[in-house]
């Protein structure tokens, strides 16, 4: 977005929604929320017709081990009929749930099974919340920092159950000399 | 008694129809090699272009079944995934004997790419036994095409009617280990 867009949809959101904490970047503005606000907050930037966000393009999390709060939602909102953007993120620790935006907009839904199974945030409200892509018995969250880059587990056949297991990681494979997981 | 086990008693008794009989027999079966179609990722689309008009899988009688119980092959193209391991199983087992297992690809052969992932078998000769490995990333038309053809040379090796029809050495490679 160019500077004059952005200034003006700072201009926007301050006038609007001027309890909201805003920050700058070179090619895009990013506000705070708090799970408190935050469906108030997405309510209105999606019905204001100035702001007029109709499509969450984008919902995912991060980790940061070394904060107090250390996961973060991070939404990114786009104004077809305006032609801006908007980045809204929000920081929670392990345990609070965040509310779901699956009523101000339903793409939601996937994205937040994702963001559950990934990172582990809890979305409150969320009608279907299993996972999303790993397998059925999956245990962890892949994308924290701590998650060792291997996995906890692999799989293999037995032939003498005549099923295909799941056993602890043990990296040793046909013709293979063992070696070290987790390369770092 | 069926003709099969008639000709294997002749042969046991006698020793005398050996050579050619298993010489026919292996030329119906690699010139007939259904495969079926498992494609996982982008090794699919290399199979997709063994398959269609210039290299034509079709010379060789390999027409894709979208079916275990009518295949005879089976090409591992891709990255295959442990939630999709039982599956390949479930589906290996389905597939009546003789049968046989092309790994394609780097994913398939032994994780490739995402060797060091939570979430990828490194190889897929920890679920079922191989035949083929055929390397690359993907392995071009022709790379897959050779590989068919060193399957053909494969059974063309195997004695089917001396070592008992539907014995269980046909399939054998390196292997699930046990």
């Amino acid at each position: 977005m160019t500077q004059e867009k952005l200034d003006r949809l700072e201009q926007l959101i301050t006038d609007r929604l001027p309890e909201l904490a805003r920050e700058r970047l070179a090619d895009a503005l990013i506000v705070r929320v708090t799970p408190e606000t935050l469906v108030a907050t997405m309510t209105r930037l999606r019905d204001d017709p100035e702001l007029n966000f109709t499509q969450m393009v984008d919902l995912t999390g991060v980790h940061y081990p070394q904060r107090e709060k250390p996961l973060e939602v991070v939404y990114q909102l786009l104004s077809v009929h305006k032609n801006h953007r908007l980045r809204v993120k929000l920081a929670v620790d392990e345990q609070t749930p965040v509310p779901s935006v699956i009523d101000v907009w339903w793409c939601a839904d996937w994205f937040e099974r994702e963001t559950y199974e990934m990172f582990g945030i809890l979305f409150s409200g969320h009608p279907d919340l299993r996972r999303l892509l790993t397998d059925y018995d999956f245990e962890g969250y892949p994308l924290r920092k701590d998650f060792p880059l291997s996995g906890l587990t692999e799989v293999r056949y037995d032939p003498a159950q005549r099923r295909v297991i799941r056993q602890s990681l043990q990296m040793v494979h046909p013709n293979r000399e063992p070696y070290q997981a987790n390369p770092s | 008694m069926g003709v099969i086990e008639a000709v294997q008693q002749e042969v046991s008794e006698r020793g005398i129809l050996l050579a050619s009989a298993d010489k026919l027999v292996n030329w119906a079966r690699t010139g007939s090699m259904w495969p079926m179609t498992f494609g996982l990722a982008c090794c699919a689309v290399e199979f997709m272009h063994a398959g269609a008009a210039r290299y034509d899988l079709d010379r060789f009688g390999m027409v894709p079944r979208a079916s275990p119980r009518q295949s005879d092959v089976i090409f591992v193209a891709g990255t295959l995934t442990h939630k999709m391991a039982p599956v390949l199983r479930k589906l290996y087992d389905q597939m009546p004997e003789p049968r046989w297992v092309i790994s394609m690809g780097s994913c398939a052969n032994g994780g490739g790419y995402y060797h060091h992932g939570y979430s990828v078998v490194r190889g897929c000769d920890c679920i079922i036994p191989v035949d083929i490995f055929i390397p690359g990333c993907p392995p071009t038309a022709e790379a897959f095409l050779y590989g068919i053809l060193q399957l053909h040379k494969k059974v063309h090796r195997t004695n089917t009617l001396y070592s008992g029809w539907g014995a269980s050495g046909v399939t054998e490679s390196r292997g699930v280990r046990t």
